[in-house]
């Protein structure tokens, strides 16, 4: 795999997950062949990625014009740091995702396993089309094929419960894309003549401050898959899907799609300074504040595991969301490091939310009582996922927190800064409590024994995936260099 | 402007409008067809009109005459009656293929047999 | 070669009489169909030709301009002469299968006689350079249509037929007004030279009125609202070929003769200057894209929500038109072709549906998706272009209006446009939740996936809708080409 060139490396990376789909689709008749495609899909695509990992870091761009749709706006593809980072991420979980789902799905007996299998490989090109677009209109058109391709996995129980949540989940994201993130797409065109993702954007000096500022604002609602509030009702709705579905499209590559899309659009189609110089960004902050703050609070009073970890996660894209809107160097480092991290830590806690329903059929925070002895690998891992979230050493989301944080003391946002730590403690309360829960309190008596009590742990494949990705949370922390050295070229910062 | 002098706009006019009104407000399918076969036959008027030169012979020649009505309009017209006879016969047509499906012709009764429906 | 011209109008207009000879069988549908490829090759090389050397002129007879009848082929209808071909050489061998399952055995050749009597028409409407002719050519098609729309199977095919047939001639008429009073203060039906002569006598009231007779009626066939309420029973209750074909053709052409008449005629100073009509035709067009899209998502009939669908669409255009600019005019033109395909794609769709269980009421579609998987793939495909997701040529006709509309400053209707686009999201969505999600009755648990011959025609449009989506060098570049050469533009 060493011999493919970088630039045909970034559309086998698309392709492949596709050809992978397919595969999946003509094997559908024999499972172990099915899970067999999509487990070496997945290395070959993972094998696709990694060598253009030394060629990013080496300061190469890598272009690749795929067609020219419309006079000066061609499907292109390129590969710089804040992508490799996010396509890294991508294909990596989805091999971890994978293995977990084989145990997940034949735990649970799930249906139509071939579309599930199916559906997820074309999501995937779809992130990876995300990561490696070269300019807004690419990524408008995986943004939305995303959209559409996770739509069935989103409906898969088929139930009139997944029915209205599918609906509720494509009405925000299709709404939202359609109507302010394409408008500010067009809009942006017919001012610059120009859509393609470069070093300090594509606004001269002549476009008047109030525009710059209504068109950010129109990206950063329009970008619906950040789930900044009020257009987060989505992501819990999304909850109705299985549990792989909900930890990495949900945890990882939707969402981070979402709020890649805006670190993208800051840094390479606006530019920091035309943002700071247009002050396009103040009050956007306290609306991301406000959604960390928010949505930490919904959080606590969730009961389902599910929806808990739903709000979290819109709480968390608030983080990077403001990394991004504070248009500062720290704040896109710490950004774009949150990505990385925020993603281990909170698949981590999906994998063990679906352990739990499939080994104990439990999706309610309050019916946990005790099952810590019963597994404790899983709590472990929850617990391991729930402190790398809340940010607490020796866990890799001490790191993005903390530049998170330095970059509202630079640029003196004293009252985000105090949100960031106020919901940091709440973090706590919320995602710590569970393991306590399940470890310090015993079941209650009147427990109704419902067949389900008599197991023991989740399927040795969930274990695995759950391991490694708490191991990864902990392996971040002591060594966050590489992860750093990525995000500080964004910026700029060569190592 | 001598009013009366163009009195044949003002028959033209009046054969427009009562058409016009005829179509819209009869609820008989039959009567519509006619309406719009006066509304038609008023724009044939209309175009034999221009055509006319005050003093002017018929367009045919002959000695002597030097000052010919336009023959052109009257060709025109004659295609625009053609097209004429065939949307009153394919109207009525339809107006019979209609009462054999609902066994009458007045509007209203034919909205009420398809809200039923 | 150079007969060209008259030979693609010619041909079917010959081959009617001899479809209704023909005995009733295979054989009218044969020659329709060869009639129609034939056409189509013509279509393809008259626009080449035009676009290789330029406008063609063709002198009807032998008799030259002014005084014979012209046909002048220009960027524009080539372009609209290769829609219709195109849709037309589509349509056809649907028609046949679907045809003979709609249709009594004892009126097939009249069917086909009376399906190249459109077609005819259609083609004649887009390529005579002689206003007058251009009336003609209205009344032939229109005729023809009425009476294949009367071949409906439900009864009420034949009071829309009937309402089309009184709706569809004051139209007519309207024009015809507008043409006489033209020539009695021109003395000529050109339209080059009505174009030239008439910048002299732009203050006359003569003028002004034949302008707004013109209008109403082109208004009137093109179902501007609130001049649509022919439109969606019509399309409702036709037969479903014939739906697929005048859906895609029949309203393009009338949007062609509205454009010739204000950018070519009249000229875009006059007609979107001098009189008021911009702010006409943006307001109507913008309440009537609101509204029918409103109304097609309350509908319980999948056709009878595509004609509405269609009537918001043609609001599109009209906007479009109104811009006055040579981007406002690309899109419209733009818009022109992809929804003649995305059109003609949907309702072929829905033709083979009701080939199968012989109705196209939402409701009855339920769950067909498992016993119909292509047919409704490709209704999905076609909707998703009707909604201009990306990479479907319905995006590319958005992008362009959308550009537009910001051109203006009119960010307002950009605004209104994509919530618009949101409401076809909502009706396009609920057909094919319907088709996907709910359970299959057990009576049609024997429905078999429509035949080819009827898939084959569905996914040719689909296909172009998916091609022209990417790729659109050809749709989106002749039809700027287009607008330039009515504005005046150097390329």
């Amino acid at each position: 795999m060493m011999g493919i060139d970088p630039v045909n490396a970034l559309w086998l990376a698309i392709v492949v997950p596709l050809i992978g789909a397919i595969g999946v689709a003509l094997t559908g008749r024999w499972p172990n062949v099915r899970e067999a495609v999509t487990l070496v899909t997945g290395v070959v695509l993972l094998s696709i990625v990694v060598p253009l990992w030394p060629v990013v870091m080496a300061g190469d761009v890598p272009r690749l014009v795929l067609i020219e749709t419309l006079p000066g706006l061609p499907i292109a593809l390129s590969v710089e740091p804040l992508g490799m980072l996010f396509a890294l991420i991508g294909s990596l979980l989805w091999i971890v995702t994978s293995v977990y789902a084989i145990g997940y799905m034949r735990g649970h007996h799930e249906k139509n396993q071939t579309r599930f299998y199916t559906c997820f490989a074309i999501a995937i090109a779809c992130t990876m089309g995300v990561a490696f677009s070269d300019n807004m209109f690419t990524l408008f058109l995986f943004y939305e094929a995303l959209t559409v391709s996770t739509y069935p996995l989103v409906t898969h129980a088929g139930t009139e419960a997944a029915k209205k949540g599918g609906r509720v989940y494509l009405g925000i994201l299709i709404s939202t894309s359609i109507v302010f993130q394409l408008l500010a797409i067009i809009w942006t065109y017919s001012l610059t003549g120009n859509l393609d993702f470069q070093e300090g954007g594509v606004f001269g000096g002549e476009t008047p401050a109030w525009l710059i500022g209504v068109l950010y604002a129109l990206f950063a609602f329009g970008i619906g898959k950040a789930a900044l509030m009020p257009f987060h009702r989505w992501l819990p709705a999304a909850m109705v899907a299985p549990t792989p579905v909900s930890a990495l499209l949900h945890a990882v590559a939707v969402v981070k799609a979402g709020v890649f899309t805006v670190l993208k659009v800051t840094v390479y189609l606006f530019g920091l300074d035309t943002i700071t110089a247009a002050g396009a960004n103040e009050w956007l902050l306290y609306v991301a504040g406000a959604t960390i703050l928010l949505a930490s609070l919904v959080a606590m009073t969730k009961d389902n595991l599910k929806a808990r970890l739903a709000y979290s996660t819109v709480s968390q894209l608030g983080y990077i969301v403001l990394g991004a809107l504070l248009a500062t160097q720290l704040g896109i480092i710490g950004g774009a490091m949150h990505i990385a991290t925020h993603a281990f830590g909170k698949i981590t806690l999906f994998f063990a939310a679906g352990a739990i329903m499939v080994a104990a059929h439990k999706t309610e925070v309050s019916q946990l009582d005790g099952l810590g002895k019963r597994m404790p690998w899983t709590f472990a891992a929850f617990t391991i996922g729930a402190l790398s979230i809340i940010g607490l050493p020796p866990f890799a989301g001490l790191w993005s927190k903390w530049y998170l944080a330095l970059a509202t003391l630079e640029t003196q946002h004293w009252v985000l800064l105090g949100i960031l730590m106020v919901s940091s403690l709440l973090n706590i309360f919320y995602l710590l409590s569970i393991p306590m829960r399940a470890f310090f309190r015993t079941a209650a008596a009147t427990a109704v024994d419902d067949g389900h009590d008599h197991g023991g742990e989740a399927p040795v494949a969930c274990l695995l995936a759950m391991g490694f990705t708490s191991l990864a949370c902990i392996v971040l922390f002591f060594y966050p260099g590489p992860l750093y050295d990525l995000a500080a070229m964004i910026v700029g910062v060569t190592p | 402007m001598d009013v009366l002098g163009h009195y044949n706009y003002w028959i033209v006019i009046f054969l427009m409008m009562a058409g016009l009104y005829t179509v819209i407000s009869r609820g008989n399918l039959v009567k519509k067809i006619a309406g719009l076969n006066i509304f038609q036959t008023s724009v044939f008027i209309m175009f034999i009109s221009f055509g006319y030169i005050s003093g002017s012979a018929p367009p045919i020649l002959e000695d002597g005459v030097t000052l010919y009505s336009n023959p052109l309009p009257h060709v025109l017209i004659l295609t625009a009656i053609v097209v004429g006879v065939a949307t009153t016969a394919l109207g009525l047509a339809l107006v019979v293929r209609i009462r054999e499906a609902y066994g009458t012709i007045e509007e209203e009764e034919i909205h009420s047999q398809d809200r039923d429906f | 070669m150079e007969h060209f011209p008259a030979l693609m109008i010619v041909l079917p207009l010959l081959a009617a009489p001899v479809a209704a000879a023909l005995p009733n069988g295979r054989l009218p549908w044969l020659l329709t169909t060869a009639v129609s490829w034939g056409v189509l090759a013509m279509a393809c090389f008259l626009l080449a030709t035009v676009l290789g050397t330029g406008p063609i002129s063709y002198e009807m007879g032998g008799w030259a301009p002014p005084w014979g009848i012209e046909f002048r082929i220009d960027t524009l209808n080539a372009f609209v002469l290769l829609i219709v071909a195109g849709i037309g050489a589509v349509v056809t061998p649907f028609a046949g299968p679907s045809a003979r399952a709609e249709i009594p055995q004892r009126l097939q050749s009249l069917f086909y006689c009376l399906f190249l009597l459109t077609y005819t028409g259609l083609l004649g409407i887009t390529a005579t350079g002689d206003i007058f002719n251009m009336f003609v050519f209205l009344e032939i098609s229109s005729l023809s249509s009425y009476a294949l729309i009367a071949l409906g199977r439900d009864r009420r095919a034949l009071t829309a037929a009937y309402q089309y047939l009184i709706m569809g001639t004051i139209g007519a008429t309207f024009f015809l007004i507008g043409v006489g009073l033209l020539y009695s203060v021109t003395g000529t039906l050109n339209i080059a030279d009505l174009a030239e002569r008439l910048p002299a006598l732009e203050e006359a009231r003569v003028v002004h009125t034949a302008f707004a007779f013109l209008v109403a009626g082109i208004a009137l066939k093109l179902a501007l609202f609130p001049l649509h309420l022919w439109l969606p029973n019509a399309y409702t209750y036709a037969p479903s070929a014939v739906s697929a074909f005048i859906a895609a053709t029949a309203t393009k052409v009338a949007v062609y003769v509205m454009i010739r008449v204000l950018f070519t005629v009249f000229g875009v100073e006059f007609s979107l200057g001098e009189m008021p009509l911009q702010p006409i035709l943006v307001v109507l067009s913008v309440i009537g894209v609101v509204v029918t899209s409103l109304m097609a998502i309350n509908q319980l009939d999948a056709k009878r929500l595509l004609a509405y669908s269609s009537v918001a669409q043609l609001g599109y255009m009209a906007i479009g038109i109104a811009f006055g600019t040579t981007l406002g005019l690309t899109a419209a033109i733009t818009h022109v072709f992809n929804h003649a395909l995305m059109k003609g794609a949907l309702f072929l769709a829905l033709g083979a549906v009701a080939y199968r269980i012989g109705s196209t009421r939402i409701h009855d579609m339920a769950g067909l998706a498992k016993v119909m998987p292509w047919t409704i793939l490709a209704f999905a495909i076609g909707g998703l272009s009707l909604v201009g997701v990306p990479l479907t040529a319905g995006f590319i006709s958005k992008w362009y209006l959308i550009s537009a509309a910001l051109e203006q400053g009119w960010w307002w209707l950009a605004v209104i446009m994509l919530i618009t686009s949101l409401f076809a999201v909502m009706y396009v969505w609920k057909v094919i939740e319907v088709a996907w999600f709910r359970d299959l009755p057990e009576s049609r648990a024997d429905v078999r996936e429509a035949p080819l011959s009827l898939l084959v025609p569905v996914w040719v449009l689909v296909a172009a809708n998916v091609w022209f989506g990417i790729d659109t060098r050809f749709s989106a570049g002749v039809a700027a080409r287009a607008a330039e050469a009515l504005l005046g533009v150097a390329p």
